[in-house]
């Protein structure tokens, strides 16, 4: 009789929230279209960036749901990057060929380092995944012949994208290109974020003993959550390696892993939104900074994280409810 | 086939101390039993014996039959066991609806697709409301769990455990830290479980103990020190020594 009486009533509030998501997106991707056109002579930076939010993206999948922090994402991207470079080099260019050879790539690398990574916690986790990576850096370093070692793996000579759209000196199909793929990669995290297997990832960062105890394995579902952040990350290394046609070592290197972790701190944890805007802000500040003082331009980034830290931790994203807080309190 | 939880000769050590000496319990279908003991007796470590967040160092663990002894905790949740915990253990960040549909979800085998949303199983979000209306929670269906006051927390745990619809259910003192004047959610939830489920219930409260359990297990240093009926129990001159002792510590 009560199953009669209560029937499940959707949350009023979902409508409103969905439809500002919409307005947000159109505005980003309004945004993404009109830069192509503001700043024509910035397209290989702003092809970075895209690039760069598909990273992040992956790593906040790993970190801001599953609650998992690694500081070996790089081991990711760079699988892609140099699996696809090697892939246009050696067997094919076409680009969307590329593209899945990286996101195996990545995938195949994110599961089986997954398999010990997954075990750990902590600090122990930490540095696992920063050994995993220093690990294929250090091979894909002295495996000169196949890779160009320090160098650099060069020769990439991508043909047109759907036979139709070559990439140019400018990058302006690189842009586009890169943009398509990220779009993608954002709606099927969207799709991933709001099915019972994101519930489950954020499960998982709230309390894996829960989870354990409702019947989940928690390890393997982690496992997957990992590989699936691997194959797009190494979309991101693809990406990347297919509109500059070069890749280097430094897409395996500490350096990158740590800078995608900054990012996404700062736009803020777990909500997808947030890798974009840390990856904008993030390398935005960086472009102006380091052409004003290229020995300083740390320094810049250093405050920017520390604010953010202090007064939002929840990350740029964070800022509009904070404020919304304040002026409520204020009346 | 013995229907219900066999508990056999069950050991297990941390190190020099010895929580679980040659425990056997047993724990038909709609039977409902108390475990009592002083702080530090080895009750949660039984309990976590049983559900497999601890494996024994020797003895079985058997349900329904199978020996369960080596199945993973994740495994023997889906064999009918489950437990509430001593401190809550849920998904704070989540609203009060989400933490009963992961369980759900999980049980049914759903928790693993990658499209489609999450709450769009109406058979399972019908189940959802009726059983937080069961726990009087459908009011605060959309609140994260971490805004509810401590005893409705504990009244979560309960629902959550309850929606994986086990067959064998401890209890790890779920009254604990509930402020008195809302104990009576607990008791009202405990005395409306399903007649057919098995519980085992830890408690220090003798008052909720007398209420719910028919039968009582007195554990000490480890090892079951008696097993009786309430009224044997309340009798007993070394669990009243034990008891009284104990009851100074709290
Ligand atoms: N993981 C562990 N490692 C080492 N010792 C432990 C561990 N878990 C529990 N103990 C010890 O084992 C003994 C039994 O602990 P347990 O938690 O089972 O007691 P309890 O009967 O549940 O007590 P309480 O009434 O306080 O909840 C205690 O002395 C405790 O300190
Ligand atoms: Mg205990």
């Amino acid at each position: 009789m009560e199953a009669d009486i209560i029937r499940h009533k959707p949350a009023k509030r979902l409508g409103g929230i969905f439809s500002r998501r919409i307005l947000l997106d159109i505005c980003l991707i309004s945004a993404a279209i009109a830069f192509f056109f503001i700043f024509p002579n910035n397209l290989g930076f702003m092809t970075r960036v895209l690039v760069m939010i598909i990273m992040v993206l992956s790593l906040d999948l790993v970190l801001g749901y599953a609650g998992v922090a690694t500081l070996g994402h790089a081991a990711l991207f760079g699988s892609g990057a140099y699996a696809a470079g090697i892939f246009a080099v050696y067997i094919s260019a076409n680009p969307l060929l590329g593209l899945v050879v990286g996101a195996l790539a990545g995938a195949i690398i994110a599961f089986f380092s997954g398999l010990i990574l997954m075990r750990a916690t902590g600090l122990t986790l930490l540095m696992l995944s920063i050994a995993v990576a220093q690990v294929l850096f250090e091979l894909v370093n002295s495996e000169r012949d196949l890779t160009g070692g320090s160098d650099g793996l060069l020769g990439i000579d991508m043909d047109p994208v759907l036979g139709l759209y070559a990439f140019d000196f400018y990058g302006k199909t690189g842009y586009w290109y890169a943009l398509a793929v990220l779009v993608v990669v954002f709606i099927l995290l969207r799709v991933f974020v709001a099915s019972p297997f994101g519930l489950v990832a954020r499960g998982i960062h709230a309390s894996p003993e829960r989870m354990r105890a409702i019947g989940t394995p928690v390890y393997w579902r982690l496992i997957t959550i990992y590989t699936l952040a691997g194959g797009i990350a190494g979309i991101g290394g693809a990406v990347s390696a297919q509109v500059t046609e070069l890749v280097s070592l430094e897409s395996l290197g500490f350096n990158l892993s740590a800078e995608a972790m900054i990012m996404l701190i700062l736009g803020g944890i777990g909500r997808l939104y947030g890798a974009i805007f840390g990856t904008v802000i993030f390398m935005t500040v960086h472009h102006f900074a380091a052409s004003v003082d290229p020995f300083n331009w740390l320094f810049v980034i250093g405050i920017l994280v520390l604010l953010v830290v202090y007064v939002v931790p929840e990350g740029v994203l964070g800022l509009p409810e904070k404020l919304r807080k304040h002026l409520g309190m204020a009346k | 086939m013995t229907a219900g939880l066999e508990i056999r000769n069950l050991y297990k050590s941390f190190g020099g101390l010895k929580v679980a000496q040659d425990i056997n319990l047993d724990l038909k279908s709609g039977d409902r039993k108390a475990l009592i003991g002083p702080n530090g007796a080895g009750k949660t470590t039984f309990a976590n014996l049983i559900t497999g967040i601890l494996h024994p160092d020797s003895g079985s663990v058997r349900l329904n039959g199978v020996d369960i002894s080596g199945f993973k905790e994740s495994k023997r949740v889906k064999a009918g066991v489950a437990k509430t915990f001593q401190i809550t253990t849920l998904f704070k960040s989540m609203t009060v609806r989400e933490n009963i549909r992961l369980p759900i979800l999980e049980r049914e085998g759903k928790s693993q697709h990658w499209f489609g949303r999450a709450e769009r199983f109406s058979a399972i979000e019908a189940e959802i409301s009726k059983i937080l209306a069961q726990f009087n929670l459908l009011k605060f269906e959309e609140t994260p769990v971490r805004d509810l006051a401590y005893g409705q927390q504990r009244l979560v745990e309960l629902a959550l455990t309850l929606a994986l619809k086990p067959r064998i259910l401890i209890l790890d003192e779920p009254a604990a830290g509930v402020p008195s004047a809302d104990s009576h959610m607990i008791t009202d939830a405990l005395e409306r479980l399903p007649d057919d489920l098995s519980v085992l219930i830890i408690e220090h409260d003798m008052k909720l103990v007398f209420k719910v359990a028919s039968k009582i297990v007195v554990l000490v240093n480890g090892a079951i020190l008696t097993e009786g009926t309430p009224e044997d129990i309340s009798q007993n001159q070394q669990v009243r020594d034990l008891y009284l002792g104990a009851q100074h510590e709290h």
